[in-house]
């Protein structure tokens, strides 16, 4: 049984097969052709923290395919509310569906899903852990966008310590040959056991040294709950905003993502301009999860 | 030097050269407690040329598995093991760090799934770095290089 718990369980090669496929999937994500590749098969999304996105475009891409959701959320599962713990949760709902989206708080909970569950199971985020369908779908938003992964230079801007999307972006980054160039105030460094066992051109630098030769510029949330002080947050949080002014100094084919929701740290006016592709990059999401649902279900 | 303080054993297992102070987690590693029916001596600090100080433990009657034993290299990368029949050696190795260990190690981080209320037994990948043995989470992928303050 295939599971997807984190996105050190592919090889290169199995990404790109899944990118691949993604492409074929457009289409069908836009309307312009119809499938019903997963007809009869029902996919659970259980998710105990809150999602937008990532339970939206999950819930789409499986019924653009033909296939049936049924959405369980913590409060919703009562049986959770009593007291069942997540292993007898999975064992049940398992019985139920032909794959599993799990969003958990705590950190390996999807490794633990996948072991008590009786089909495919694809991790949606675990607390501070992995998330590899964003990776998987960021991935593919800078192969359209830029046009190639391999040998591109990439800013990761933000919180690189909490973030999960950057902890499994980064590990897949590694695998195609990139420049990595990490941007983040001291409190919010990539953890150095993390970066010890990553084998790849990653370097420390100020936002200002790199912007013009960069690829990418991937900015995440810097959030508000990490700092004590106000006054310290609005500081640090101001001084990796993206502005009109940063993207004047952008390569002219550069391109700017952000996983999402985007508080404070992109202006709105960069919306307008045409490095903005992080709406794009929620649109991806649709394609790359038919890939990923048809990976793990067929 | 003074003379060891406890007596040869006839038959069973003697863990030389524990690191100083760490011989009652060996015996918590190896499940040796009030239960335990076979004559059991620690010595501890013990003085050692290689070492300058070292613990023994002996379990007399008992030839404890070798893949027990190993688990002893999580905190005494350099005990040395003597299974003794009849008060001779006759086999004797140096513990080697197991590839993986369950259920004896405690996660350090707070927020992993195997520190929750749930039917999980601790799961850690061990390898060797600097000279370091260092367990890494199966479950959130944290690694642990103090291995002694987390044995549960």
């Amino acid at each position: 049984m295939k599971h997807l718990v984190s996105i050190e369980d592919l090889s290169k090669d199995e990404i790109i097969k899944i990118l691949n496929k993604s492409e074929e999937f457009e289409d069908v994500a836009l309307g312009k052709r119809k499938s019903r590749i997963l007809e009869s098969k029902i996919l659970a999304n259980l998710f105990f923290e809150p999602s937008t996105r990532t339970r939206i475009s999950f819930e789409t891409a499986m019924k653009k395919l033909g296939g049936e959701v049924i959405n369980v959320s913590a409060q919703e599962a009562s049986s959770m509310a009593k007291g069942e713990t997540l292993a007898d949760t999975v064992r049940v709902i398992s019985n139920y569906c032909d794959a599993i989206v799990i969003r958990h708080p705590l950190e390996g909970a999807a490794r633990f899903a996948a072991e008590n569950s009786n089909v495919p199971v694809i991790n949606a985020g675990d607390g501070a852990g992995q998330h590899p369908t964003q990776t998987l779908l960021d991935l593919y938003t800078i192969k359209k966008e830029i046009g190639r992964i391999d040998g591109t230079k990439i800013a990761l801007v933000g919180d690189l310590k909490y973030s999960r999307t950057i902890h499994s972006l980064i590990k897949a980054l590694t695998l195609f040959n990139t420049k990595i160039y990490l941007v983040s105030p001291p409190i919010l460094d990539l953890p150095v056991e993390f970066i010890d066992e990553l084998d790849g051109d990653i370097e420390k630098v100020e936002l200002e040294s790199v912007i013009g030769e960069v690829d990418v510029v991937y900015v995440t949330r810097i959030q508000k709950e990490r700092f004590l002080d106000e006054e310290e947050y609005k500081k640090v949080a101001g001084s990796y905003r993206i502005t009109i002014e940063t993207v004047k100094r952008m390569k002219d084919d550069a391109i700017i993502l952000h996983p999402l929701p985007r508080v404070y740290e992109i202006a709105i006016e960069v919306d307008y301009t045409k490095q903005a592709r992080y709406f794009k990059q929620t649109f991806y999401g649709v394609p790359v999860r038919m890939s990923i649902l048809t990976e793990v279900m067929l | 030097m003074k003379e060891l303080v406890i007596s040869k054993i006839r038959d069973g297992t003697v863990i030389d050269h524990i690191n100083a102070g760490k011989a009652i987690l060996v015996l918590k590693i190896l499940g040796i407690d009030e239960n335990t029916k076979e004559t059991v001596s620690m010595v501890l600090n013990v003085p050692s040329k290689k070492m300058g100080k070292k613990d023994i433990v002996k379990v007399e009657g008992l030839f404890i598995s070798e893949e027990k034993l190993n688990k002893i290299a999580l905190i005494a990368p350099n005990a040395t093991i003597n299974l003794i029949r009849e008060y001779e050696i006759k086999k004797k190795f140096k513990v080697k760090p197991p590839e993986i260990v369950k259920g004896i190690l405690k996660c350090p981080n707070r927020l992993c799934i195997s520190n929750a209320k749930e039917p999980v037994e601790t799961i850690f990948y061990i390898s060797v770095k600097n000279g370091q043995v260092v367990a890494k989470c199966h479950y959130c992928g944290r690694n642990i290089s103090d291995l002694t303050k987390f044995i549960v």
